[in-house]
């Protein structure tokens, strides 16, 4: 379960958002909405870890993740902004030495695997600086596909994907919720994930320390 | 803990390998760099015999500096350095892999080249041997101290200049021992004082200065 209490976050001089609070259960989904500049990406970030809450707390299983530390990482997937993935590498490549370095065991069969769900099998061995962006995004993507961490933080996933390839990762994403993971993204897109609760928090909805949390469908 | 520092040096030796115009350029400005002494300094085989530890080593620091800055910055330009900060191992050890593999693609080459460019300021057997070893024992520790440099300067706007003023005087005492073991040799003393100092900076070097580079890196993530 993540919780997390009256976050707030700012930048220089700026606070991008206060009071910030939520719960997500097991197979439950937190789809993040806000303007562009309303600090979602910046959320995201903290529920990782990678960056301090200016005030408030983040709880992983009723603890702190702080102190939790590489317990919780171990128990978290985060893709960001970046695709994170190497340009001079093939999409098999990145994806094997992601998990190497993740410390998951993936063979290439699996990866192979991960990558047809993708449709990126005709491209695994072209290395990723001859991609589209939209290949790219795939091939970061991919991850997911065998991806068995429980809490999922995605950013913006759909963007510069075609419908297929949106299909496809709204499915993993279902899936995930399914087995009882968690998920929190954001989009600008209203995408249906094929099962789960979805939650839905609006930051910056009515000024710009206001935060709305809502359940919106079950 | 093994497997995951194979698994990063692995990752980066395969970089490397498809970006090889980056070892090259630091291994050809080495080599050029000494080249100009005998040819600015004049051919008088006695003064390059004095001149070589420095040249040598001046050189060698500033090689291994060519290719600091892209240390870390590749990696955070494209999030992969995200990736590696939310790996469930302590970071410290994905920066010791790091700085391993920084050695072996920017320091191993400097230590192969080194006796054949003494062999142009008329080195004597001995000191070039000696000149391989301090080398051998002492770019490990640039390419540790430099990681620290590196990680504080990542995002910075020309950092390439800061990161040179942060690094190189702490360099001074790598240096100092460096083309000390092999002046030392050269003038008849033994090297091995020097050496011996040599190796304590670069155990100190590769082993205690991913965390700090660690914590840096942290901070540049914010």
């Amino acid at each position: 379960m993540l919780e997390a209490v009256q976050l707030e976050c700012v930048r220089g001089e700026r606070t991008l958002f206060a009071g910030v609070s939520f719960r997500l259960g097991d197979g439950e989904m937190l789809y993040l909405q806000g303007k562009n500049g309303s600090g979602k990406t910046s959320l995201l970030r903290m529920l990782c870890g990678l960056a301090p809450a200016a005030s408030g707390e983040i709880r992983w299983r009723n603890e702190p993740i702080d102190q939790l530390g590489d317990e919780f990482r171990s128990e978290l997937c985060y893709l960001g902004h970046h695709n994170a993935i190497k340009d001079e590498l093939t999409p098999l490549e990145n994806l094997l030495s992601s998990a190497r370095l993740a410390q998951e065991s993936l063979d290439e069969d699996a990866a192979l695997e991960a990558l047809e769900r993708v449709g990126l099998l005709g491209r695994a061995d072209l290395a990723c600086r001859y991609l589209s962006q939209g290949q790219k995004r795939r091939a970061a993507l991919a991850r997911l596909v065998h991806e068995k961490r429980a809490l999922w933080v995605l950013d913006e996933p759909y963007v510069t994907l075609d419908k297929a390839a949106i299909a496809v990762v709204a499915g993993l994403v279902g899936a995930h919720l399914q087995r009882g993971g968690l998920a929190v993204l954001t989009t600008h897109q209203t995408v249906a994930v094929p099962a789960g609760a979805v939650r839905e928090l609006w930051l910056g909805a009515d000024d710009a320390t206001q935060a709305r949390f809502q359940l919106t469908r079950c | 803990m093994l497997i995951l520092i194979r698994a990063v040096i692995g990752r980066d030796l395969r970089l490397a390998m498809r970006r090889q115009a980056d070892i090259v350029a630091a291994m050809f400005f080495f080599i050029i760099v000494v080249s100009l002494f005998p040819l600015g300094v004049g051919p008088d085989p006695e003064q390059l015999r004095r001149l070589a530890p420095g040249v040598l080593w001046v050189a060698a620091l500033l090689a291994t500096m060519l290719s600091l800055p892209r240390l870390f910055a590749d990696d955070h330009r494209d999030g992969t350095l995200e990736q590696l900060a939310l790996a469930p191992q302590p970071l410290g050890l994905i920066v010791l892999g790091k700085v391993i593999a920084h050695w072996l693609v920017a320091g191993l080459p400097l230590v192969l080249l080194a006796p054949v460019l003494g062999i142009q300021f008329d080195l004597t057997s001995d000191a070039l041997l000696v000149l391989t070893l301090s080398l051998l024992i002492g770019t490990p520790a640039l390419s540790g101290i430099g990681a620290i440099g590196a990680a504080l300067t990542l995002g910075v706007r020309g950092g390439g200049v800061l990161l040179s003023l942060l690094v190189l005087p702490l360099y001074i005492p790598v240096l100092i021992f460096g083309a000390g073991a092999v002046d030392a040799t050269v003038t008849g003393l033994g090297p091995q004082a020097h050496l011996s100092l040599l190796g304590a900076l670069a155990l100190a070097g590769v082993f205690f200065a991913p965390w700090p580079t660690a914590a840096a890196l942290r901070v540049a993530l914010e």
